[in-house]
Order: structure tokens, then sequence, then C-alpha cells
């Protein structure tokens, strides 16, 4: 493997305008993302289930066989614990691995190499071997999959040290984010959403990249701070605009990375607000919420006025039915309902 | 010192009816009565009718995803014939609707598994099944346990577990392998070779030339049938299921077919099959064979047909009307069945889910909770 050096990124560099019309699909952003980088680096490759000629189960790799050909965008066989496993082995060798689980679910069968192996690879080789892979798929309920195909796995992995988490909520971060990932020198479980991929937002042509760890302020308030990631920052959005009409102004806030966490944008926030709702569609117990209500707990006690609440899925498998499915999941009635408790 | 060989294997192809609906009486010998065929044919036309309406059901938004058996009957038909209803198991991923028809699951409630209700699943008394897994790989592993129980209980009963091509290529399938010929339990490993694993054919799956000759590797006893041919099928799965109960461990058995319609009717296969590959398998679908032979024996004809096709619809179009006559499930469901008794704190989240989140309300931190007090 000959030497290649990437310049490194700056993130001094102000990001684009969000605003525009140069509206694509979230399954586009991404796919921008990961074509920009793989066109930089030729140690980069695109490997998983159907993700070459049928161009991804949710087609997210669209045209990229035809622009990389098979050596770089790999249909693997249905062997979630083989590809992770090797995808440690090529990283270890220089490359730098995209893994796509078709689902986050299937990852539970390559619990040993992304778990167990890419963590810990770096910390248990004193810093001589990394392990720069980006795991990216479907996470959470996507629709009627049922409780074995709709894992959020956010909450579960988020334990481990080692990892960097990535959960986006619109077109717009997942590209900046997607390429910040496979440019980090430490592995990323980068979180998309089955049922957003078809999302549309402004997403620049040029290149640009976020960093980890800083929530974006999705909309401005003084009553109370929502706290989300992921998919649920849409529906605290729409309470929010639902709260608006009873002049309740809510901070909303993305936090685009679950590790590295930004609570200080959190405690910034909460010391507008004086009043706390976090919304995780993981389940509650031993939550990401449960964590960011530690931490405010830790470092912002002073400032809360109300106890703060969590609006997560209920505490059950993620059910099958259609209704139950929107009845277990966190929705814009439950989050505004926890606003207004936190006024009382 | 010379090279010895050590080892050689071969795999023998096993087919009894072929695509013409000639038999090969030799080898048909001691299997299915023409009574057993022609029930099994009929049985094959109304299973075929459900699976198709299936989809139109799915088509018209009144149905979820839907993995259509087209093609594959044989398979699931005459394995499951094999098999004694009653005392031997099945272990299913998705795909062999029939056999589990066979043994007693009444045909509404894979329509009710499909239409997203967990009831489904909730497999009535008295038909050994276990619910479809659709991670794949997953229940081989759980029919090599399930086996494994049978023998330490000393009962006289087999698992039978169904697959893919492409389920192979998981660890599981190597660990549930290895496991069941070590142990020697009473498992029967059925592979519904179809070609296909949604987009990803066969040949780029593996590199062995036969599915069969992996279980080469684990000294189990393997053969190869054609798996649009009900003869063969069920002349297999019997030998296997006997030896299995008569203690001669597992068996596997690799039938080649072929997925005639999409993967599920989330996928458009069009996009990459050639179209000729299926028209050639379309001769040879199970249905057609057997047919041809039934006639030839003077046991079947147009008229007959018709009135089958008839009665078919008329047995699905009561399924259908069972399945969704079935009241929607209720929020209570969702909590009821996530422990054997229903803790305290799912009981008050059960109460206030419709209004409430958690820690919302005081039951739901266990403060004030009626049921703790
Ligand atoms: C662990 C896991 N990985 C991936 C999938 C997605 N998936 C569903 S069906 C399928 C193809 C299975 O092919 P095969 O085993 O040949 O069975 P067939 O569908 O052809 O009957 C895949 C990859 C899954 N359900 N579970
Ligand atoms: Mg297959």
């Amino acid at each position: 493997m000959p030497a290649f050096e990437l310049p490194t990124v700056d993130f001094s560099k102000p990001l684009p305008s969000r605003d525009g019309t140069r509206l694509i699909q979230f399954r586009e952003a991404l796919r921008e993302a990961m074509s920009e980088e793989m066109r930089r680096d030729p140690r980069v490759f695109l490997m998983g289930e159907e993700v070459a000629e049928y161009h991804g189960a949710y087609k997210v790799s669209q045209g990229m066989l035809e622009e990389f050909g098979p050596k770089r965008i790999i249909d693997s066989p249905i062997s979630e614990n083989g590809f992770a496993g090797m995808a440690v082995g090529a990283a270890m060798y220089g490359l730098r691995p995209i893994i796509e689980f078709m689902s986050w679910s299937f990852s539970l069968v390559a619990a040993d190499p992304i778990l167990n192996n890419v963590p810990k690879m770096l910390y248990m080789s004193g810093g001589q071997w990394g392990c720069p892979v980006v795991f990216r798929g479907n996470d959470g309920a996507g629709g009627q999959l049922g409780s074995t195909h709709s894992w959020c796995v956010e909450g579960l992995y988020a334990n481990v040290p080692g990892v960097k988490i990535v959960i986006p909520s619109n077109p717009y971060d997942a590209k900046g984010l997607l390429k910040t990932a496979i440019r980090d020198d430490d592995p990323v479980f980068f979180l998309e959403s089955e049922r957003m991929l078809g999302d549309k937002a402004h997403v620049p042509e040029e290149e640009y990249y976020i960093p980890f760890g800083q929530a974006r302020v999705a909309r401005e308030g003084d009553d109370c701070t929502l706290v989300s990631f992921g998919r649920p920052v849409n529906f605290c959005l729409e309470a929010a605009a639902e709260l608006e009409n009873d002049r309740i102004s809510v901070d909303v806030l993305d936090m685009r990375t679950i590790r590295p966490l930004d609570i200080d944008s959190i405690l910034t926030s909460l010391r507008k607000t004086n009043r706390l709702v976090v919304v995780d569609q993981c389940w509650p117990f031993a939550s990401i919420a449960s964590e960011v209500v530690t931490q405010v707990c830790e470092r912002g006690f002073d400032w809360l006025d109300t106890p703060p609440v969590r609006v997560n899925t209920e505490d059950v498998p993620t059910p099958y039915a259609k209704g139950l499915e929107y009845a277990y999941l966190p929705n814009k009635d439950k989050i505004a309902a926890a606003v207004r408790k936190t006024l009382g | 010192m010379p090279i010895k060989t050590v080892y050689t294997a071969q795999i023998d192809h096993l087919q009894i009816l072929d695509e013409n609906g000639v038999l090969d009486e030799k080898l048909a010998k001691d299997t299915l009565t023409d009574d057993q065929v022609r029930y099994l044919y009929e049985f094959m036309i109304t299973c075929r009718t459900l699976d198709e309406v299936a989809f139109k059901l799915q088509r018209s938004g009144r149905m979820g995803t839907y993995p259509q058996n087209k093609g594959q009957e044989a398979n699931a038909i005459g394995s499951g014939f094999a098999a004694k209803k009653g005392v031997d198991f099945l272990v299913p991923c998705y795909r062999e609707n029939a056999a589990l028809f066979l043994h007693g699951l009444p045909m509404h409630y894979i329509l009710l598994h499909w239409m997203g209700d967990e009831r489904g699943n909730q497999i009535p008394e008295g038909v050994n099944m276990t619910p479809l897994s659709i991670p794949i790989g997953t229940q081989m592993l759980h029919a090599t346990g399930i086996a494994w129980a049978f023998k330490l209980r000393k009962e006289a009963r087999v698992a039978i577990t169904y697959f893919g091509d492409g389920a192979t290529s998981e660890g599981d399938f190597h660990e549930a392998m290895n496991f069941a010929s070590t142990l020697q339990v009473p498992v029967v490993f059925y592979c519904q070779n179809n070609q296909w694993a949604i987009s990803v054919p066969r040949e780029n799956q593996m590199n062995s030339e036969t599915v069969a000759q992996k279980a080469i590797a684990y000294g189990m006893p393997t053969i190869q049938v054609d798996g649009n041919d009900l003869f063969a099928v069920y002349k297999a799965t019997r030998d296997a299921v006997e030896r299995a109960r008569a203690g001669g461990g597992p068996s596997f058995i690799e039938a080649v077919t072929y997925r005639l319609a999409d993967h599920t009717t989330a996928d458009d296969a069009r996009r990459y099959r050639d179209p000729n590959e299926v028209e050639a398998w379309m001769g040879k679908d199970p249905i057609i064979r057997l047919r041809k032979f039934l006639e030839g024996k003077g046991l079947w004809n147009a008229d007959l047909q018709a009135a089958h096709e008839e009665k078919s619809r008329a047995i699905v179009a009561e399924v259908i009307k069972t399945a969704e006559g079935i009241a929607k499930p209720s929020t209570d469901d969702i909590f009821d069945f996530t422990y054997a008794t229903l803790p305290a704190e799912l009981e008050a989240q059960k109460r206030t889910m419709r209004t409430a989140s958690l820690a919302q309300e005081p039951q739901q931190a266990g403060l004030n909770n009626p049921v703790n007090a």
C-alpha cells in the first residue's frame, strides 16, 4: 500500500449556507459525500449487501458501481459478521472501508467486530493500529418492519468508548457529516433512517465538512430547550410549530453527533430557558436521553426550574402494526405534552 | 512417500418427475400414492392462488411487504408432507407457507403476519412450528437447539429447518451445521436454493459449485434434489427424517428451485434478471409437471382443473375475509407480551401512553402507583 497523505480537514472554514434551491434527497446527499471522498482517496471503498448491482437496497449507492467499478463498490454475500470483520483488517492495513448495513438491526450479527474489535484496536495496540471504518445504514423504526428489524442501536452502542456516533436529521447535515466521518481517523457509526432517505432539502454542491460534537440550533425560543438527534428532531420541529400557536416558544437543538456529545450547547440553551425536554427514539432505560439528563443535572442543576422530561419510545419491543408503531414512537403530541409539562 | 488421497466426495442429484411429467417408476417406488399426489396437487393450486392474491392485496394497500412463494411450492409441500404432522417441528424462514399449512397453520395467519400483526405468529395449539424468522440464518441454530432438546428428552421427533441459498453465507449456518453433526441431533437442513438472494445470484454468493457440498465438510449426509419435483423432494426429506428419527443424526438437502416472482413486493426483479432465464424456469414450474403427470394417468382433466381453481378462489376469499375481519390489535398488546408477568412500571405506562410520555405521570416514576400500593 503506497503511503497516501490527505490534507487535514480545515474545520475553521465557515459552512456554506443552508438556504438555496439545490433540492436533493437525503440518499443523494449521502451518495454525494461518499462519491466525493472516493474520487479523492483511492483507499476508500464501499461494501455491503446489494450495494453494487442493485444500487443499495434503498438506492443510496445509485450509479456508484458504474463510476468506481466492482473493486471499490462491492456486493457482499449475506455475511454481516464477515464483511464487518474484513473491514477491520482492511482498515488496519491502510484502507478506508465504508460498510453499509442494509439495516443497523443486522449489525447485531456482527457484534464482535463492531463492538469488540473496532473500538478497541487502537487502544489495545498502544496507538499503533487504527480502525478508521465508517459503518452506515438505516436505524430505527422504518415503518412496520417488526421488532427484529427496527433497532435503534445508538442507545446500545453509545455505551462503548472508542467509536464516534453520528446521526443526521436532514440532507444538508448528512452530506457534511458523512464526509467528516470518512476523513476521520477513528471508527464512526453513521445512523440513517429509511423514513428520511426521500426527504429533500438544499444541499450545496461544494464540499464541506461538519465538525463532530457541535449541535445545531434548529429553532430558537425562550420557554423550553428541546434536545434531540436523528429523525425525531423533525418531530420536535413539528411540535415547536404547534406550541407557537399557544405562544410557547422553544429552542430545538439537533445534536448531530451522540459521541462526542455537545453538552455545552445544551447548557447554554438551558441557561436561557431553564427547562429541558430530551427526545430520543430509543428505549428509555439507560438511554442517551438518560445520559443527557444526567449530565445536565450534574453540570446545570441550578438552571433547571422544573424536572427535566424524557420522551422515549415506550419500553417494549417495536410493534409491527402501523397504528401501534406510531403510538410507540416519540411523536409531535407526546413532545408537545412534555414541553407543557415542564411549563407546569 | 507418495501423496495419498485422504478424502473424496460426490454429490448426487435426485429427480423423479421430470419437466414433462414423466416419472421414473423405479425411483418413485414407495413414495407417493396416486391419491396423495392428487391431493397435494390440488393443495398446491390453492397455495398458489393464495400467493397470487396476497400479491394483489399488497398492491392495493391491504397488506404490507410480502415474499411470494411462487414456483417453489413443491419444496414446502413435499418436505412438509414427509414430516409427521403434530410430531415433528417446522422451523421456517419466510418462503415455505405450504409446509406450515400442511402442519395445521390456518392460512389466514400468514396473511395476518404480513399485514403487520404480531398475532399472525401466535401459533395455535397443536401446530408444531416456530414463528417466521426474518433475520437471515438465525433459525437454523434454533432448529439445532430444538433437536437437541428432543434428543435429551428422548422424544422421537425431528426438526426441519428452511432457509435460502443466501443464508448459507451467514456464520449461523456453519455453526448450526457443525453443532448438529457433532451432537448428532435429529434435524434436517432444507435449503431452498432459488438461485437468487434478492439481486445477488447464487454464483456471486458462493464459490462452490453446489450448496449440497457444504455439508460434506460437516460430515453430514447430503443430497441435491430437483426442488420443483414433488416426488424427489418428498423422497429425500422422508429418508432424512427417517434417518434422524432412527438416531442417525442430521441431514442436508439442497433443493434446486427458482423464485418465479420478485424477492418481495418491495422488489422489482426485472431490473436484474434475464427474462430468458425466468422464461426457462417457467417451464419447470412444479404445477405444470404434476398436472401432466396426473393427466397422463387419467386422474385429471380440464374440467377438474377449472373446478378446483374455482374452489381455491373461494377458499382464499374466505381466508382473506377472516384475516381482514380480525379487529386491529390494541395498544395494550404491546405491553402485555413484553414480559411473562406485566411489571408494575409497564402497567403504568400502559395506562398513560395515550396521553403522556415517560415520567410525565407520577405513576410512571413509581410514585403513588396504585399497582404498587
Ligand atoms: C441478518 C440479515 N441480513 C440481511 C437481511 C436482508 N435480507 C432479507 S432477505 C435477504 C436475501 C435472502 O436470500 P436467500 O437466503 O437466498 O433466501 P430467499 O429470499 O431467496 O428465499 C436479505 C439479504 C436480513 N433479513 N437479515
Ligand atoms: Mg435465495
